[in-house]
């Protein structure tokens, strides 16, 4: 099996793949990247969460004119965890306002980006629409 | 009008859009020099001058300003705020008479956005051949278009969407109606940077660029230089009959960064902001929104103009698809709102754009606004926001009976 890298240091490839946050220990507020103190409550110290795999999309767009070198189209989307906010690509989904929509229910998976030179793999996450949508 | 109010003596913006052969500072100039008519002052009379523009942070505006209009050696402050960056220069001449260092100042914004193209998003490359993790994510690759999206039209169709999502009535249509009222109403300004009507066929027919916002419901990006002389009320008291007439009080001047919200750091939270600013703005000025006559908000995309309703308090929390439905914001509704023509239409010089609606409001409230002008207007309210974030809410309110 080919090496791998998460594309993303918040996101724990093993099985099943999970994100994680840093929580506050006084108020439990959650962050993707290092916080000095907690930008709700000023509490200087966290422990890190594991986030729920299912979750509901709460707003997306369907980008169709992005940045140079940005394949379109593709669906942004903000997702809620179990109360955590997390935004993500939307995958294995026609990216049409009729295959999208707010509410759907989605879970966390992962896609391949690529392989680089040392053919290692990056593996990023998306989220995918669970049955029954 | 009592000594420690805050007034507006003259206010000024060029036309919005094209401009190949004039540069920033013979765009801020144009628009000084014609604020400083407006208000009849001269720069000698100026006590401080702050300048804004965002894509020229540090090129120091003002100070070049001054070589092209004088110089007179009073304190510069060049101020980048993101979108908030033209009312961040009016409040910090508007600070600046408050603590009553000065009684008179200059606040200018000025950009050059003809041809930018698309904002926000694509910052990164991949710099190796091999994955390397950089940045406060670790990620060894860019995030745009990965993990989510980072560009402007994409952020703020999400935001809208948000609202979808909470309260529900939304709907492409519904935002493209939005963009065709604000269209519409800028067929009555000469300043705007696009002053034709739209249909809603056309625009919902238009380039999609992140669902639900097609081109024309996206902010026109051009060149424009909008400017404000402040005055403190006891200046006003001993100048002439003719400047205190046209004088417009500003009765509420207020900036707001965002507090902590669940989601902001995945989408950029510019409701809460604009609640609070909104909220000690009418605290400030001892107006309701039931007592505005007209609101230029930051209407940045479609998709914001409707989260504003919402957030400036101009319906019931959640009533912001009725506001639109009862027909409130149109120019001949109860409240209209961008009657300039808004963003989309008027267009979205950066850092002139808090002072250039600022201009729209007084224009109004002055009687001055000619074919567009929303008769008896006596009090009107100005809102920006910039992404990161910060929010400028400014009501002014006419002083001639």
């Amino acid at each position: 099996m080919a090496q791998q890298v998460a594309y993303v240091d918040y996101l724990r490839l093993g099985d099943p793949p999970q994100l994680v946050a840093q929580a506050c220990d006084a108020c439990g507020a959650r962050f993707f990247d290092r916080r000095n103190a907690c930008a709700a409550c000023s509490a200087t110290s966290f422990h890190e969460v594991a986030l729920e795999r299912q979750g509901t999309v709460v707003s997306f767009t369907i980008v169709t004119f992005a940045a140079p070198g940005v394949a379109v189209p593709y669906v942004a989307a903000v997702v809620d965890l179990g109360g955590t906010s997390v935004r993500g690509i939307v995958v294995d989904v026609e990216p049409t306002p009729e295959a999208v929509h707010l509410g759907m229910a989605v879970e966390l998976t992962t896609v391949v980006v690529g392989v680089d030179a040392a053919g290692t793999e990056a593996i990023n996450y998306g989220f995918r629409p669970l049955g029954g949508n | 009008m009592a000594n420690d109010d805050l007034y507006l003596l003259g206010v000024s913006m060029t036309k919005f859009g094209k401009h190949p052969d004039l540069d920033l500072i013979d765009l801020a100039a144009e628009a000084s020099m014609a604020a400083l008519r407006d208000a009849q002052v001269a720069v000698a009379d100026l006590g401080v001058l702050a300048a804004g523009c965002l894509m020229q942070a540090g090129a120091g505006i003002g100070q070049q300003l001054q070589k092209q209009i004088g110089q007179t050696g009073i304190p510069v402050y060049n101020v980048a705020n993101a979108c908030a960056t033209g009312a961040t220069a009016l409040r910090t001449v508007a600070m600046a008479i408050k603590a009553g260092e000065c009684d008179l100042g200059l606040a200018v914004g000025v950009e050059k956005l003809s041809g930018a193209g698309l904002l926000g998003g694509g910052g990164r490359r991949e710099a190796s051949d091999t994955w390397t993790p950089q940045g406060r994510f670790g990620a060894v690759g860019p995030l745009d278009g990965r993990v989510g999206t980072e560009s402007m039209p994409g952020v703020f169709a999400q935001v809208g969407m948000a609202y979808g999502h909470t309260y529900g009535g939304t709907s492409f249509e519904l935002f493209a109606r939005i963009s065709e009222k604000n269209h519409a109403h800028s067929t009555l300004n000469p300043l705007a940077a696009y002053s034709k009507a739209m249909s809603l066929e056309q625009i919902m027919g238009d380039v999609m660029v992140a669902y639900p916002n097609t081109r024309p419901m996206c902010s026109a990006n051009c060149d424009g230089a909008a400017a404000a002389v402040l005055v403190s009320g006891s200046r006003l008291a001993r100048l002439d009959p003719d400047q205190r007439r046209r004088a417009v009080k500003i009765s509420a001047s207020v900036l707001t960064s965002d507090p902590w919200t669940e989601s902001c750091q995945i989408l950029p939270d510019v409701n809460t902001l604009t609640q609070r600013a909104a909220a000690t703005a009418y605290e400030q000025a001892g107006w309701g929104p039931e007592d505005l006559d007209l609101v230029e908000l930051h209407d940045c995309f479609a998709t914001a103009e409707l989260v504003h309703y919402d957030n400036l308090g101009l319906c019931e929390r959640g009533g912001a698809v009725d506001f639109f439905e009862s027909g409130a914001p149109f120019r001949d509704g109860r409240l209209p709102v961008n009657v300039s023509g808004g963003l989309e239409s008027k267009g979205h010089p950066i850092a002139a754009t808090g002072i250039a609606n600022v201009y729209e409001v007084a224009t109004h409230l002055r009687g001055e606004a000619g074919a567009r002008q929303i008769e008896g207007a006596r009090v009107g309210l100005a809102h920006v926001i910039g992404l990161g974030s910060a929010c400028g809410v400014h009501i002014l309110e006419a002083v001639a009976p």
